[in-house]
């Protein structure tokens, strides 16, 4: 799939600010006055921006309202309104918090489910996708939410916790990337089944149906080379999962280590979160012969 | 609405024949002229005249050659693709805004337009390609099935089916409803064993394709061995007589 820049910005940022709201609703850290101003502004900023690249994306963005309607199907629809329903409740809470010196338990309860909730949504948008096999298992909604709340973690001051989810969101994303690597073939697909010629035998691309290149070809058939595909690996692995553990364990807990470990965070989870994108294979590649010609090109 | 219709009785579509298209992509040029005159917006080009052409098409030809297992020499097979209508459509569920849907009465899948945010989200979840985003309007197009042309009064009723089965020069498309086991299509893929394409993705698609039959194969012989074997084994006649002139010089 084509690693749309404003799709990466959105689903890192967005999720990294979710995810602190989350450990903000839950009251940890347990803040008022104008540090809740700061921790508050600071999510509010990244959920936001998040929320508005993702419409750099659209064709027609003055009708997105429209997309509020179709929840009873629709995960993006549903995304929609929970991310619409989180910043509501965050902002009240927010409000109680900055303003009125009170934390109010049940609406930052609340606020928190719905954070969750709406980063589950973002990644369901992907994982339902049966079209790209490296995507549609449970490990994606685990991948992208352990991402999001160990950066909130982080974020939110909250160092035994950040830990423990970096820990997690490490594991889970080397089970994505190696079982994800066999997911294709796992699930059968091939030029084949695409075709309906298998039965006669071995088929393969002759003449693509146009010279130039389609919308198609530019947005669900891209290939990166596997070299760099696993160079990139390993920078983010460093970046997003070694590094701020190491920063966090020997750097006392204060604003300095937290800056420093979402700093490698973001660079390790924005190369993460372009192979994430480059890495998927959608099968209509298949009808242009897309599998056949990575294969040849090793 | 996003949510498919329990049943669509009549299930209109297209069934391609594999044995008879020629890969002229006379269907590619008749969709594209009709569907940029008529419903919705137009089906743009970008760059058209530049080095680096590209455009929007509802009906695309891909061609494949396919390695008989059997042995014998390899077949050419030219492939349209369209959208193939799907009893469960995918494209139709992802759709955040109503855009996208299936027609309870016929089982068209259709965009509605004016609602459509050009998200994309319906074309990631086709595993066909058989939707593209026009750059030009920001909007998704997809095949209508000539929707306006089919049940268009105005037309004459030789027109009244899609472009790109009245323009094919093979008859290589048939239109009908394949929800009527009796009815003409729905005979031909029984009768020729028409499949569909990625059945292992779970849609249903409606439209159904007709595998090409296999080539004649050529007996096994050397081609020049008729003009080289001798004529008779035994010389006869004047030629016997000569023959032992000749032996006993
Ligand atoms: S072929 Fe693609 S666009 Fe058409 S109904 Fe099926 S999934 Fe939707
Ligand atoms: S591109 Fe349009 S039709 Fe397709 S899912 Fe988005 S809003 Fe719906
Ligand atoms: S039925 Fe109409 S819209 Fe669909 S491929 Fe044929 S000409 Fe194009």
């Amino acid at each position: 799939m084509h690693p749309a820049p404003s799709v990466i910005v959105f689903t890192v940022l967005s999720g990294l600010g979710f995810g602190l709201l989350s450990f903000l609703g839950l009251g940890l850290p347990q803040v008022t006055g104008w540090e809740a101003f700061f921790y508050f502004a600071l999510a509010f900023a990244l959920a936001v921006g998040g929320l508005v690249a993702s419409t750099f994306h659209l064709g027609n963005p003055q009708r997105a309202l429209k997309a509020f309607t179709q929840w009873k199907t629709s995960w993006l629809s549903r995304e929609a309104w929970l991310s619409s329903l989180a910043l509501v409740a965050m902002g009240l809470y927010a409000f109680a918090a900055v303003f009125l010196d009170i934390s109010a338990g049940l609406l930052g309860w609340l606020g928190a489910a719905l954070s969750v909730a709406t980063v589950v949504a973002t990644s369901m948008i992907y994982a339902q996708l049966m079209t790209v096999p490296r995507w549609n298992h449970w490990l994606t909604p685990l991948h992208l939410l352990t991402l999001s709340l160990a950066g909130g973690a982080i974020l939110a001051q909250q160092s035994a916790v950040a830990l423990a989810l970096l820990v997690v969101a490490g594991i889970v994303q080397i089970l994505h990337w190696v079982l994800g690597d066999r997911r294709f073939e796992e699930r059968g697909h091939t030029i084949e089944s695409a075709t309906g010629l298998g039965d006669i035998g071995a088929a393969r691309l002759f003449e693509p149906p146009h010279t130039g290149t389609n919308y198609l070809l530019k947005e669900m058939v891209h290939v990166v080379g596997r070299k760099h595909a696993q160079k990139l690996r390993v920078i983010a692995f460093v970046f997003m999962i070694v590094l701020p553990i190491a920063v966090l364990i020997l750097l006392p807990q204060g604003i300095v280590s937290a800056a420093l470990a979402i700093l490698c965070y973001l660079i390790g989870t924005f190369a993460s979160r372009w192979l994430f994108f480059a890495e998927a294979e959608h099968v209509v590649g298949l009808y242009y012969g897309a599998r056949s010609a990575q294969a040849v090109a090793g | 609405m996003t949510q498919l219709p329990e049943t669509s009785e009549k299930k209109l579509g297209l069934v391609i024949d594999l044995d008879t298209c020629v890969g002229c992509h006379a269907c590619v040029t008749a969709c594209k002229g009709w569907n940029t005159e008529n419903y919705g917006a137009p089906l743009s080009d970008m760059d058209a005249y530049g080095s680096n052409p590209s455009g929007t098409f509802l009906n695309r030809v891909h061609s494949y050659e396919v390695e008989p297992r059997a042995g014998g020499c390899s077949q050419t097979v030219h492939f349209p693709k369209s959208c193939l209508h799907c009893d469960d459509a995918p494209c139709v569920t992802v759709c955040p805004t109503g855009a996208s849907y299936k027609r309870q009465e016929d089982g068209i899948v259709l965009v509605e337009e004016d609602a459509c945010i050009g998200c994309g989200l319906c074309a990631w979840a086709c595993p066909y390609g058989a939707r593209e985003l026009d750059l030009a309007a920001g909007v998704m197009k997809k095949c209508t099935l000539c929707v306006d042309r089919i049940y268009n009064e105005n037309l004459p009723e030789e027109d009244r089916i899609p472009a790109c089965v009245r323009t094919c020069p093979a008859g290589a498309r048939h239109f009908g409803d394949l929800g009527d086991p009796s009815s003409e299509v729905s005979m031909l893929v029984a009768e020729r064993g028409g499949f569909d394409l990625m059945p292992e993705q779970g849609t249903q698609p409606t439209n159904k394709y007709l595998p090409p039959r296999p080539k004649d194969q050529l007996p096994d012989m050397d081609v020049l061995s008729p003009a080289l074997e001798p004529v008779a084994g035994e010389p006869k006649g004047f030629l016997k007589w000569l023959d032992k002139a000749l032996e006993a010089i």
